[in-house]
């Protein structure tokens, strides 16, 4: 008889628990404005992303299409993976001296290899680069992902050194 | 302890024996760890882990790259603690650098640390959810866990793999809507924490599967090297934080959580402790964050002085330890990781054999095993 009662007793526990466990379920089943869930291609209008989000490495131009990079390499040396490559050209520097001048040619990118640790970032001595809020990255061609960030017919921006 | 005789007598094929193959794909092992189990009906006689699936050769990977750069590699071993391993490298670098890192650094890391460890609990309850067979947990532990997540992404600028230490501090500075954002994390986190018991904890089906199953006893916990909750499940006292405490911890009012069961459910417990704790030293820090410089100033390059630095830090898992070689140049000579998911998977074959096949996946659960951590 004892054994009886501790039976239904933790028959009755047990649905209790399940009950408990299920009703919170329900719970949300039915309150779909507490789910914080977002579609994602549907919200690109109203995705917001931190200042600080790392998408990709980007060389920042301005109007005049002149850019901040130096070529001094401390980003290529800085990164882990082999990520950049500066490759350089000679160019006379007409308006003061009138003698050839390092500068870069091609800042090449390989994205396919960035694992967006932000070292180059940190260890560029004139902000030249950062990182863009970028993140769709998939392309169907592994080659496009090899990029060249300075523009076509950019130079270095005066004053910078 | 299982003796030698025993495991030959065990490995020894009979008629009877069902071979069984668990992965490298199965989504209870949480990652391509392989396990060949050995059937007698159903009771489990024999487990033989294999490794190697998922083997990066991190430590010598480090040993070509320097000592600024070797660290974000460690975010990649257990990368649910990501922020922790990387606090560990910097830590063996400024041991070797002779450096003190600014307090404000130190509670950064601290408060950054508790919440990846309360990021890496949360998804820990919601695999374990799904693993035995509850839909429900794992999205309401996702849901909470992505609170951190956005946290993180404010002021490290990544989600996963935050890269967020440096030798010598931090990145960059807290962002300013840290305190107010982890403010209203804890808040939210506290109201949700009943749920948590209320779903899983309590749940008839849950206590059946897991209490009393996969008995490790202190003894073994020891022997295996087995750290973390897992050990602690079991009564050993090993919480790295209150018996070698680093950055910071010696200042910091928190219990070390303790059972004595040793069964999967005393693991469990732990876990859903530890939480408490975690949410208890970020409530003492987050007000109290003093000024300061977050980073100390270090040369572009740096090179150690010769000799053999060793740090270790509690991660969610266990133990974790960092030990470096310098041979006085700018990269190491020798790295070596003490990870705590190979220890405690080697307690698997111990947890296991004896029992029925369908208590396999509670015991991997409450272990909570990090595959890429195994093989680094």
């Amino acid at each position: 008889m004892k054994f009886l009662i501790e039976y239904i007793g933790t028959v009755l526990k047990s649905i209790s628990s399940l009950w408990s466990g299920m009703r919170l379920t329900g719970y949300y089943f039915t309150h779909p404005k507490e789910i914080h869930t977002q579609q994602y291609p549907d919200n690109r209008a109203t995705l917001t992303l931190g200042e600080r989000f790392r998408g990709e490495v980007v060389l920042t131009h301005d109007e005049n299409n002149e850019h901040k990079c130096t070529g001094c390499t401390s980003c290529e040396l800085a990164c882990p993976n082999g990520t950049i490559k500066i490759v350089y050209k000679n160019v006379v520097d007409e308006e003061e001296t009138g003698k050839k001048k390092k500068a870069i040619d091609e800042f090449v990118y390989h994205l396919g290899m960035c694992t967006f640790c932000n070292l180059c970032i940190i260890a560029c001595p004139t902000d030249a680069i950062k990182m863009s809020h970028d993140f769709e990255h998939s392309t169907f061609d592994r080659k496009s992902l090899t990029k060249i960030l300075n523009k076509p017919g950019s130079k270095l921006m005066k004053g910078v050194e | 302890m299982i003796n030698k005789e025993e495991i030959e007598n065990l490995t020894q094929a009979h008629e009877e024996d069902f071979i069984l193959n668990v992965g490298p794909q199965h989504p209870s092992t949480h990652g391509v760890l392989r396990l060949k189990i050995k059937l007698q009906g159903e009771t489990v006689v024999h487990i033989e882990p294999h490794l190697g699936y998922i083997h990066r050769s991190i430590e010598k990977m480090c040993e070509a790259s320097s000592y600024r750069n070797f660290i974000y590699l460690t975010s990649r071993m257990d990368y649910l603690s990501a922020h922790i391993n990387n606090q560990a490298c910097a830590m063996a670098v400024e041991k070797g650098l002779q450096l003190e890192i600014p307090k404000r650094a130190k509670v950064i890391r601290i408060l950054m640390s508790e919440l990846t460890r309360l990021a890496s609990h949360q998804l820990w309850w919601a695999a374990t959810g799904l693993d035995l067979g509850a839909t429900t947990p794992f999205f309401v532990g996702f849901r909470d866990r992505e609170v951190i997540m956005d946290i993180f992404d404010e002021t490290c600028g990544s989600r996963l793999t935050m890269d967020y230490n440096v030798p010598g501090g931090t990145m960059f500075d807290l962002h300013p809507n840290f305190q107010k954002n982890v403010h209203a994390f804890l808040k939210g986190f506290k109201k949700n924490l009943p749920e948590y018991h209320q779903l899983l904890s309590g749940n008839i089906i849950f206590q059946n599967r897991t209490k009393g199953v996969g008995y490790l006893s202190p003894e073994d916990a020891v022997s295996f090297g087995c750290s973390g909750p897992t050990a602690r499940g079991s009564g050993v006292s090993c919480d790295i934080r209150k018996w070698h405490p680093y950055d910071g911890y010696e200042e910091v009012q928190f219990n070390e959580v303790l059972e004595t069961a040793g069964d999967c459910y005393a693991r469990y417990c732990v876990r859903m402790k530890e939480m408490e704790e975690s949410v208890k030293i970020i409530e003492q820090l987050i007000d109290n964050i003093p000024e300061g410089d977050f980073q100390d100033k270090t040369k572009a390059v740096l090179k150690l002085p010769k000799g053999e630095f060793y740090s270790r830090v509690e991660t969610a898992r266990g133990e974790l330890g960092v030990y470096l070689v310098s041979d006085g140049t700018s990269k190491p000579y020798r790295m070596k990781f003490r990870s705590p998911n190979f220890s405690n998977l080697s307690a698997l074959r111990q947890i296991a054999v004896g029992g029925k096949i369908g208590d396999l996946v509670a015991n991997m659960a409450m272990l909570d095993l990090v595959i890429p951590d195994i093989d680094r």
